[in-house]
C-alpha cells in the first residue's frame, strides 16, 4: 500500500534519532581532536630508537652498526658513529636521523636490526610546520624507553625483552660463570668488548 | 485593564502605540506589528537552521554542528557572519536588475503571507474578511521570484531549476487550495480569525474541537501539509534545488547574503505554510485540551508551529528527492483527487450530522472515513509503476 514505505522510512529514522543519545551502536561519532580510539596493538607507522634505563643517550641499544642505514630502501636514515679521541670508532652513533618524509614505513630495518635497537612507533599526529627540517627526526626525538615500547606494543616487547634476557645469561654464563644474572643492563653490554648478542630474527 | 499573560503582547502593543499622538498611531501599530513578526521569524528562522542540522546529524548516525558555542548553539550566527561577509557575485551576462530583485521579490511575498496569520488571540496583523484568499495570492507570487531568479542569471542549471520549480509549485498550489477550500466550506468564511474561532470550543468538555479530529479535517490536514512542502521545496519535494543534480537550481548563481535571503525566504515560507495549516486544521491558538486552556495562545500556536518543523525536519532526514515525473504524477493523479473526494467528504460530514444514525458520531466517522480510505488505497495502487520482473528471452537469467 501507498505510505508503508515511507512510515518504515520514519521509524528508522526517529530510531536513530532517540538511538542516538543512549545506543552508542546510533551515534557512532569519535569526536577526534578531544577522543581517540585506542590504537590496535598492531598499529606501526614510523620507527624509533630504544633505549634501555632511563638516560636515552647512554640506554641506547644502537651500536652505529650501519646495517639498517645500508639495507633502508628509501634511504632516510643517516648514522655517524660516535669515535673517541684516538679517533677510533665507539659502539654509539654520534647521529642518527631518520626522515619521515622520506620513510616508507616498511620496516626493513626492524628486521636487520641484530640488537632490537629500532621498532616501530604508533605516533601518528605528526603534521609539522617546516616541511623539511621539521620532519628529520633526530637522535633525541629518536630515542624512546623500553618502557614506553612496552606500553605500545606489549606483547612484542615482553618477547624481545625475554630474547635479550636469555642472550645476556648465556653471554655472562660464558665470560664469567660465577656472576649472577642480573637485570638486563645494555649500558655495560653496549660499550663491552664481548659479542652482542646473537641476531634474532623473529619467527 | 488587566495585564494577562495571554494578552501580554497585545496590552503592550496598545500601551506603546498609546504614548504617541492619534495621527501617528496607525502607522506606529503597523510599525510595531512589522518589526514584531520580522524579528520573531528571523529568530525562528535561525532556529529552525541550527535544529534542523542537529536534528538531521542525529537521524543520520552523527552529531550535529557542536563546535560554535555551547552545544554549537551559536552556529546560526557563525552562517549569518560567513554569509554577509562572503563576497556578493553577479555573472557578467546576468539580468543585474532583475538578479537583484529576484530574493527581495521572494521574500516580500512571503512576508506579506504572515499579515493574516492569527499568531494568537487577538493578535492576527490584519484580519481581513478574505484571509485564506490573500494567503494563497501572495503565495503564488513566489513562483515568480524563482523564476525571476533563475532567468536573470542565464544559467542552464538557474533555468532549468527555475522550470522545474514554476511546474511543481503551480501544480501543488492546485491541490493546496482545494485542501483548505474543505474548512472554508465547513466554516463559511474565508477569515482565518473566524475559522480559528470555530474550532475554539471543546468535545465531551475537554477535547479541543479541532477539524484536525474529523476524517475530512484529518486527510485535508495531511494532504495540505504535503501540498506544503512541495510549496516551500522542502524534501522530498527540493528538486527546484536539487543540489545532487542540478548544484541548487535557481540559486546556482547567487552568493553571500542575496543566497542567504532566498534562504530565509524559503524557511519563512515554512512557517508561513504550517501556520496555516495550524489556522485551518490545527485549532490555531486555541488550547487542544481544555485543562490546558491557561496556557497563553500565542504559545499554542509557537508549540504547534515548532512541532509542525519537527515533522517537516523529520521527514527530510527521512525521504529521498522525488523525480520530475514522478513528483508530476503524485500530484494530479494523487493529491488532486483525494482533495476534490475530500471536498465531497467534508459535504457528507455536514449533512450526516441531522441523520439519525444507528450508533451515532461514530457511525458517522466511519460512514465519512470509509471512502477516504478506499480511495487512497486504489489511488495508491494506481500509482504504482505496475513493472514486472524483468524476463529474458535470450539468455539466462
Amino acid at each position: 500500500m501507498l505510505g508503508t514505505g515511507i512510515i518504515k522510512g520514519l521509524v528508522e529514522t526517529a530510531r536513530n534519532f532517540t538511538g542516538s543519545y543512549h545506543d552508542p551502536a546510533r551515534l557512532t561519532t569519535v569526536q577526534y581532536p578531544e577522543e581517540k580510539h585506542p590504537l590496535p596493538e598492531n598499529a606501526r607507522n614510523f620507527p624509533f630508537l630504544v633505549h634501555d634505563g632511563d638516560d636515552p643517550e647512554k640506554g641506547l641499544r644502537c651500536v652505529a652498526c650501519l646495517i639498517c642505514e645500508k639495507e633502508c630502501p628509501p634511504q632516510c636514515i643517516y648514522i655517524v658513529a660516535e669515535r673517541d679521541e684516538k679517533g677510533k670508532v665507539i659502539r654509539h652513533p654520534k647521529l642518527f636521523d631518520i626522515d619521515i618524509s622520506v620513510c616508507m614505513s616498511c620496516q626493513i630495518c626492524l628486521e636487520v636490526c641484530p640488537f632490537d635497537a629500532i621498532k616501530m612507533d604508533t605516533e601518528f599526529e605528526l603534521s609539522k610546520h617546516g616541511r623539511f627540517e621539521d620532519l628529520l627526526l633526530h637522535k633525541q626525538q629518536l630515542a624512546k624507553s623500553n618502557d614506553y615500547y612496552r606500553q605500545i606494543h606489549p606483547t612484542e616487547a615482553a618477547e624481545v625483552d625475554a630474547r635479550l634476557a636469555e642472550a645476556k645469561a648465556k653471554q655472562t654464563a660464558k665470560v664469567t660463570p660465577a656472576k649472577p644474572v642480573g637485570q638486563a643492563s645494555s649500558l655495560s653490554q653496549s660499550q663491552s668488548p664481548a659479542a652482542p648478542p646473537a641476531p634474532a630474527v623473529p619467527a | 485593564m488587566t495585564i494577562t499573560a495571554d494578552q501580554l503582547f497585545v496590552s503592550l502593543k496598545h500601551a506603546i502605540v498609546g504614548w504617541f499622538p492619534m495621527f501617528a498611531q496607525p502607522l506606529v501599530s503597523i510599525l510595531l506589528s512589522v518589526s514584531a513578526i520580522l524579528l520573531t521569524f528571523g529568530l525562528l528562522f535561525a532556529i529552525a537552521t541550527l535544529l534542523e542540522r542537529k536534528g538531521l546529524g542525529r537521524m543520520q548516525n552523527r552529531y550535529g554542528p557542536n563546535r560554535v558555542g555551547p552545544f554549537g548553539l551559536l552556529q546560526p550566527v557563525a552562517d549569518g557572519l560567513k554569509m554577509l561577509v562572503k563576497e556578493d557575485i553577479i555573472p557578467r551576462h546576468a539580468d543585474r536588475v532583475v538578479h537583484f530583485l529576484a530574493p527581495i521579490a521572494l521574500l516580500a511575498s512571503v512576508l506579506l503571507a504572515y499579515a493574516v496569520l492569527p499568531f494568537g488571540r487577538n493578535m492576527a496583523p490584519a484580519d481581513l474578511d478574505a484571509g485564506v484568499l490573500f494567503f494563497f495570492a501572495v503565495g503564488g507570487a513566489t513562483e515568480l521570484a524563482v523564476f525571476m531568479a533563475g532567468w536573470a542569471s542565464h544559467n542552464k542549471y538557474s533555468l532549468l531549476g527555475a522550470m522545474r520549480g514554476v511546474a511543481q509549485l503551480i501544480s501543488y498550489e492546485v491541490p493546496l487550495v482545494i485542501s483548505s477550500l474543505a474548512v472554508v466550506m465547513m466554516v463559511g468564511s474565508l477569515s482565518l480569525v473566524k475559522i480559528v474561532e470555530s474550532q475554539s470550543d471543546f468535545h465531551w468538555g475537554w477535547l479541543g474541537a479541532c477539524h484536525v479530529f474529523t476524517p475530512w479535517g484529518l486527510v485535508g490536514f495531511i494532504l495540505f501539509m504535503t501540498a506544503a512542502a512541495a510549496e516551500s521545496n522542502r524534501s522530498p519535494f527540493d528538486i527546484p534545488e536539487g543540489e545532487s543534480e542540478i548544484i541548487a537550481g535557481h540559486m546556482v548563481e547567487y552568493s553571500g547574503f542575496k543566497y542567504a535571503l532566498f534562504f530565509l525566504g524559503e524557511y519563512l515560507g515554512m512557517f508561513a505554510a504550517s501556520g496555516l495549516a495550524i489556522t485551518l486544521f490545527l485549532g490555531g491558538y486555541n488550547a487542544p485540551f481544555s485543562f490546558l486552556n491557561w496556557v497563553p495562545s500565542w504559545a499554542w500556536f509557537f508549540g504547534k508551529l515548532f512541532a509542525l518543523l519537527a515533522v517537516f525536519i523529520w521527514l527530510r532526514g527521512t525521504l529521498p528527492r522525488l523525480r520530475s515525473d514522478q513528483l508530476m504524477n503524485f500530484a494530479w493523479k494523487f493529491l488532486l483527487p483525494m482533495t476534490l473526494l475530500n471536498i465531497a467528504i467534508a459535504g457528507l460530514w455536514r449533512y450526516a450530522a441531522a441523520w439519525s444514525l444507528p450508533g451515532g458520531a461514530m457511525t458517522r466517522w466511519i460512514l465519512c472515513a470509509a471512502p477516504l480510505v478506499a480511495a487512497y488505497v486504489w489511488l495508491g495502487r494506481a500509482l504504482h509503476p505496475h513493472i514486472k520482473p524483468r524476463t529474458y528471452r535470450f539468455a539466462e537469467a
